[in-house]
């Protein structure tokens, strides 16, 4: 049992187990994703939007669920739990306990017929128990699989269901069932779970209905939660016109044994703040009560701004001490200290945002894999290996490693999905299946012959619509050769009927007449396949989620409608033309610029997966910014032991070329086929072909203008500090170190998210190498996020003062003679403070590097306003550029710490490796195409297409890269010349759809 | 009399309008059985030819839905979306068509209230106009007339390279690095779609029979020297040519366009 197994146990389908599936899925292992509920999607499936895009987090999140759902190499394997694990790193064996659903997936079609007549009402968790589901129930309408589950606790066993189930699916005898499987390596992602605010006794949640939790506030925010996406108030139905947002409730909670700091709070209380605003017809008062905003990641100090500015959102900076209700009228008063005077508000509705903690039975889980958890519950890592569980094999990503939020969890899934490849990294593509059709007919000669099968989904249809008219009424449409009706088309039995049936009649295009192409347009695809028939001959008329569901007591017009879109759809069946998937040969070697930390580090990892690396450093020396650091908050670890012992592996791998004092100089080609030309300081230049790139040029810290910077050595950067310590030539009674400059300013807006760890580090630093030292730290909000708050609190326990100070009365130095002086208003005691400090230390800003802009236009990739590179999705795709084959990590894409550089080096490597695994690269059939004797180059959808798909031949003329081409069709929409052809939704086909529906108009 | 029953034709994102339209039927909320659905990947692929197709062949309502701004699933189709409809609706108010036929909305994937509601609404504004003057039996002549010159104007090269340069030219920068404001171009793409639109209704008349500048005049209901200010730069584009003179009118003739 030492070999070692080609497969992937992911625990955890949240947004994070999800990522790790796909990426590992893409990259040919087979995995298991297992989850407690009955569906995929965790935390982020509840949420109503995401910051900082305001995205729709499920209208993003929703896609990932569907390929999850439908990856022929990810088994889902849902409402089940780790029972047993055995063995060791390349072969576990693992024992799941799967609980009975009391419904058989295989026969469920998600009809819902059984939930619309269960009797049994029972609270909907995923709603926060503010609105009802049944005991027959799915959790949320995308959930994935769409399989029905009885909640065995609340039925009452009427076996109502089981009776009018149309497909049979309820099996009340079904018993817990344990399933063994093998894999090479595990990823845990179980997320976290909220605070529980009945704690937190003085704010009153459960005792005063207008408390309520943040995470039940989203719901409320939801279009589709349980007031409608209006939200009242619980105690009177009343819409709110002053909402208090409380922050850190469970975090920065020495009292609650949460002293970390949850790291996602501060901004989704601004966006739930920002949100409800603006859904409110009416006047709003936000107010958001906290201790420091941490608005330390991408682009948030300026979403903050804009909260302030833009929406009006108060902010005001106080730990509330308690929340009192008015019984009467279910108002709340909050008591609060701000600036040392105590207040009293009267508010309508209190939102408490929850923090982080670890997941339920953590415990239970950690013994049966035996990993260590942290003194929060959380699961143990490191710095210099932030995936790595305690024992080999096993890694983490989420929550779960500690608060985080969406992107970082995300980049971590990835992340750990690299880790997980590596270990198994020879037993790539021997475990996952791929499917085989039978040779394509041929039907470009033939005039179209054109099925038409309309499902009854039980009654879902047929109820409403009355399907034989509907039939006959195809029967009657040009090129329809053949018409029947079924019970439930998308039935394994009823598909192989259309399969004879297309061999029966010879038909070369299929209609469905069912449900939404959304989740099943690939099913039937398949099928015509398996019937010889090009994929793209097949389409969908959704007479169910657009007709019989939603006007239901409409029967003749439903049946109309339904006929009409038969017809639309036929329409645009004639007019199908067989395409084929474009495929192109990948180099399975990668590019790393950056021979930092994070360039190192995705350099290793795509070596331990097997494929050859250069990796290119400008400078002479690789280890970047990691070269001036000299100790780090950890106390054992020496980083440049560290550094050392990864620089030596990277040196020493026979897979990784690397090119020091180098430069990329031109970038050439497309995914899976770049050309780059390196040139070495010397001059001499070398061409390599490779297939992905991956950015990790770092950033720069800035050399601050500001507090006599450069004019007097005893004012510098936390960078000399470091240097000056460990010298050991640090020597100083006073110190003073000042916050955020260069940073959150008018110029760079934005938080440089190290600095304030930088100064903690420091600063113990100091009081352990001089107790005696005097430190103040003079900062606007310290923002040391997760388990840095204990940094945090240990500096303040050991001394170091810390005041705040504003925009309007920044602190002032000043050499008297000789004598630094420093002067700042000390808002406690109200007063202008002098101290006369021998060192004053600057926390500089993280500037990109200045290279960026070189290498963006070379990679016609975009930088942010800022200068950092900017991936593909602030939220989703952290480690991707929008353009294909090209990845980022590190400091390049915004200021990190190292565990969070390496974790989204990893995962530019998994990203990578989802394409450098693959002989060739299929692209979908459906992508525009130019007609190059229309085409005039007038370069208008190039300008347009977010992919850069579209650029100039060597006549000047646009071609699409038909494998970048995602199909969106913009283009065809704008070229001047008409010239763009948007393959399966041409103008032909879409004004074909609307015609066809007109013809049978009449009026009156 | 039956009650008007109108025919809309809805041109559905699949990201987010379409998985909306569908959450709305998974929550089995009732609208109005007026619209159609025609699933297209992203709104932005909805060419201003489309909605004048359809309506030409008497639709008497289109809404074209899309994602939120910001939540695009190609990014910012939507966004080139919108120009598309502004510029269309600026070209339909020539031709006598009512513009309120047609409509842009966002809807997301989890807002099947919000999808039902602006169908209802849509469905209400279209019954409260009434049926297209171009649906039934005997379309106005006069109107499909004008929604044909106006489909040629989009088809146009001139028309069509603003629109779609236009996220470009006001937004990013022109080849000169300036940006153009936006009022600026408004104004412009004004002045191109009146006199694009003119030039294609000209276009259609002499195509029937040759006619004199002042016939056009009439016609277009415009004074002859605008009129013949159209014919100037239409000869420049091959669109039309003299014909013959009778005494001293001259009669002009469309020449095929490509």
């Amino acid at each position: 049992m030492d070999e070692k197994v080609g497969a992937v146990l992911v625990v955890g389908g949240g947004v994070a187990g999800i990522q790790a599936s796909l990426d590992l899925a893409d990259s040919g292992f087979k995995v298991y994703l297992l989850d407690e509920s009955t569906s995929i999607g965790g935390t982020m499936a509840q949420l109503d939007k995401t910051f900082p895009t305001n995205d729709c987090s499920m209208c993003i999140l929703a896609p990932k669920l569907v390929t999850a759902g439908r990856h022929p190499n990810i088994q889902l394997i849902t409402h089940s739990e780790l029972e047993k694990v055995k063995g060791k790193a390349g072969n576990f064996q693992i024992t799941i306990l799967k609980h009975p659903r009391l419904v058989n997936v295989e026969k469920c079609t998600g009809c819902g017929l059984c939930a619309q007549n269960c009797p049994t009402e029972v609270p909907n968790e995923f709603d926060q128990n503010m609105s009802m589901r049944k005991a027959i129930y799915v959790p949320f309408p995308q959930a994935v699989p769409l399989k029905y589950a009885i909640d065995i606790e609340n039925c009452i066993k009427c076996r109502l269901c089981e009776r009018i189930c149309p497909a049979k699916a309820v099996d009340f005898d079904q018993q817990p069932e344990t399933v063994k499987i093998n894999v090479g390596s595990i990823i845990l992602a179980p997320g976290f779970e909220g605070f529980d605010c009945h704690l937190k006794t003085e704010y009153g949640y459960g005792r005063f209905l207008n408390v309520v939790s943040s995470i039940e506030f989203e719901r409320m925010m939801n279009a589709s939660g349980p007031f409608g996406g209006k939200i009242v108030r619980p105690f009177d139905g009343k819409i709110p016109r002053k909402i208090a947002f409380i922050q850190c409730v469970g975090s920065r909670d020495a009292q609650l044994g949460n002293n970390y700091c949850s790291a996602a709070c501060c901004m989704y209380a601004i966006k739930e703040a920002v949100i409800v605003k603006e859904h409110s017809s009416n006047p709003l008062d936000c107010t958001i009560f906290y201790m420091d905003m941490r608005c330390y990641g991408k682009e948030f100090d300026a979403y903050y701004e804009r909260a302030q500015g833009e929406w009006g959102i108060e902010f005001v900076r106080s730990r509330v001490a308690s929340v009192t209700e008015d019984p009467s009228t279910g108002n709340l008063f909050l008591h609060y200290v701000e600036i040392e005077e105590p207040k009293e508000e009267e508010f309508d509705m209190v939102v408490l945002s929850v923090g982080m903690q670890p997941p339920k039975n953590v415990e239970k889980l950690a013994e049966n894999l035996g990993i260590k958890l942290n003194k929060y519950r959380f699961c143990q890592t490191d710095t210099f290996s932030p995936l790595e569980t305690s024992k080999p094999g096993i890694f983490v990503c989420g929550a779960f490693g500690g608060p985080k939020d969406i992107p970082e969890s995300v980049a971590q899934a990835s992340g750990a999905a690299s880790k997980a490849m590596c270990i198994i990294a020879t037993e790539r593509g021997k475990l996952i299946a791929e499917k085989e059709f039978p040779p394509e007919r041929d039907v470009s000669q033939e005039e179209p012959r054109i099925g038409v099968f309309v499902c009854r989904c039980g009654i879902n249809i047929g109820s409403v619509v009355n399907v034989p008219k509907v039939v006959d009424y195809a029967k009657t449409l040009p090129n329809v050769v053949y018409a029947e009706e079924n019970l439930y088309t998308c039935s394994q039995d009823a598909q192989k009927l259309v399969a004879e049936k297309i061999r029966q009649h010879n038909l070369n295009r299929v209609v469905v007449a069912s449900c939404t192409p959304r989740t099943h347009e690939p099913l039937f695809r398949e099928t015509v396949q398996e019937a010889g028939l090009n994929p793209y001959l097949f389409e969908m008329a959704n007479i169910r989620d657009q007709c019989s569901w939603v006007h239901m007591h409409e029967h003749e017009k439903a049946t109309e409608k339904a006929k009409d879109l038969v017809a639309s759809m036929v329409a645009k069946a004639r007019l199908l033309k067989p395409l084929k998937k474009p495929t192109i040969e990948v180099t399975p070697v990668g590019l790393v610029i950056g021979g930092g930390i994070a360039g190192m580090t995705a350099a290793l990892e795509l070596a331990k997966q097997g494929f050859e690396v250069h990796l290119v450093e400008k400078k002479k020396e690789l280890g970047g910014h990691l070269l001036t650091m000299h100790y780090l908050f950890e106390k054992d670890d020496n980083p440049q032991e560290k550094l050392q012992a990864i620089t030596k592996a990277v040196m020493e791998n026979d897979k990784i070329h690397v090119y020091t004092g180098a430069e990329v100089v031109d970038v050439y080609g497309f995914v899976g086929n770049f050309k780059t030309r390196i040139k070495r300081q010397s001059g001499k230049e070398k061409e390599i072909d490779h297939g992905i790139v991956i950015v990790a040029t770092g950033a720069v810290e800035y050399e601050p203008t500001e507090y006599l910077y450069g004019k007097d050595p005893r004012i510098m950067t936390q960078h000399e500090l470091e240097e000056q310590i460990a010298k050991g030539e640090f020597k100083a009674k006073t110190v003073v170190v000042i916050q955020c400059v260069g940073a959150r300013n008018e110029e760079r807006p934005n938080c440089s998210r190290i600095c304030c760890g930088q100064a903690m580090k420091n600063a113990l630093k100091i009081k352990q190498v001089s107790p005696k030292t005097e430190v103040y730290v003079l900062y606007k909000d310290i923002r040391t996020y997760g388990f840095k708050e204990d940094y945090y609190r240990e500096a303040a326990t050991k001394g170091v003062l810390f005041v705040n100070y504003d925009d309007e009365r920044k602190p002032r130095v000043v050499d008297e003679d000789g004598k630094l002086k420093v002067t700042f208003w000390e808002p406690v005691i109200k007063e202008e403070v002098e101290i006369g400090p021998d060192v004053v230390v600057l926390s500089a800003a993280t500037l990109p590097n200045p290279d960026n802009k070189r290498i963006a236009e070379m990679l016609k990739v975009p930088l942010t306003k800022d200068g950092f590179f900017l991936e593909a999705h602030m939220k989703l795709r952290p480690v991707d550029f929008a353009t294909d084959g090209v990845f980022l990590c590190g400091m390049a894409h915004w200021p990190k710490f190292i565990d969070e550089s390496i974790s989204q080096a990893c995962a530019a490597a998994a990203r990578a490796a989802t394409i450098l695994s693959k002989k060739t690269l299929d692209a979908e059939g459906t992508v525009a195409h130019i007609d190059e004797d229309l085409c005039i180059g007038c370069g208008v959808c190039i300008s347009i297409c977010p992919y850069k798909a579209i650029a100039k031949d060597e006549n000047g003329l646009a071609k699409v890269n038909e494998v970048l081409c995602k199909g969106c069709g913009t283009c065809a929409a704008s070229c001047p010349e008409r010239a763009i052809m948007m393959h399966q939704f041409t103008d032909e086909q879409l004004i074909a759809q609307g015609i066809a529906v007109l013809r049978r108009a009449t009026h009156g | 009399m039956v009650e008007f029953e109108p025919k809309i034709i809805g041109f559905l994102c699949n990201w987010c309008s379409y998985a909306g339209a569908d959450l709305a039927g998974v929550s089995r909320i009732q609208y109005p059985s007026n619209i159609r659905v025609v699933r297209v990947m992203c709104s932005g692929r909805i060419d201003p030819i489309i909605p004048l197709e359809v309506f030409m062949h008497g639709a008497d309502g289109v809404i074209v839905l899309g994602c939120h701004p910001g939540d695009c699933h190609y990014s910012e189709g939507n966004l080139y979306e919108e120009r598309k409809i502004k510029m269309l609706k600026k070209l339909l108010a020539l031709t006598g068509f009512e513009p309120d036929r047609l409509r842009l909305e966002w809807v997301s994937a989890s807002e099947g209230q919000r999808f039902a509601e602006v169908v209802t609404e849509f469905t209400e504004q279209i019954k409260k106009l009434g049926p297209s003057p171009l649906s039934g039996k005997k379309p106005d002549d006069r109107i499909l007339e004008n929604l044909q010159a106006a489909t040629n104007a989009a088809s146009d090269f001139r028309l069509r390279v603003l629109v779609g340069g236009e996220r470009e030219l006001t937004e990013k920068c022109n080849v000169y690095e300036e940006k153009i404001p936006q009022e600026e171009f408004d104004s412009l793409l004004e002045e191109v779609v009146k006199a694009e639109y003119v030039r294609h209704k000209i276009h259609l008349l002499t195509r029937a029979q040759p006619l004199s500048v002042r016939a056009l005049a009439g016609a277009v209901e415009m004074k002859p020297a605008d009129v013949l200010d159209q014919i100037v730069a239409m000869r420049r584009r091959n669109m039309i040519a003299l014909d013959h003179v009778e005494g001293t009118t001259p009669f002009y003739k469309a020449l095929e366009v490509k």
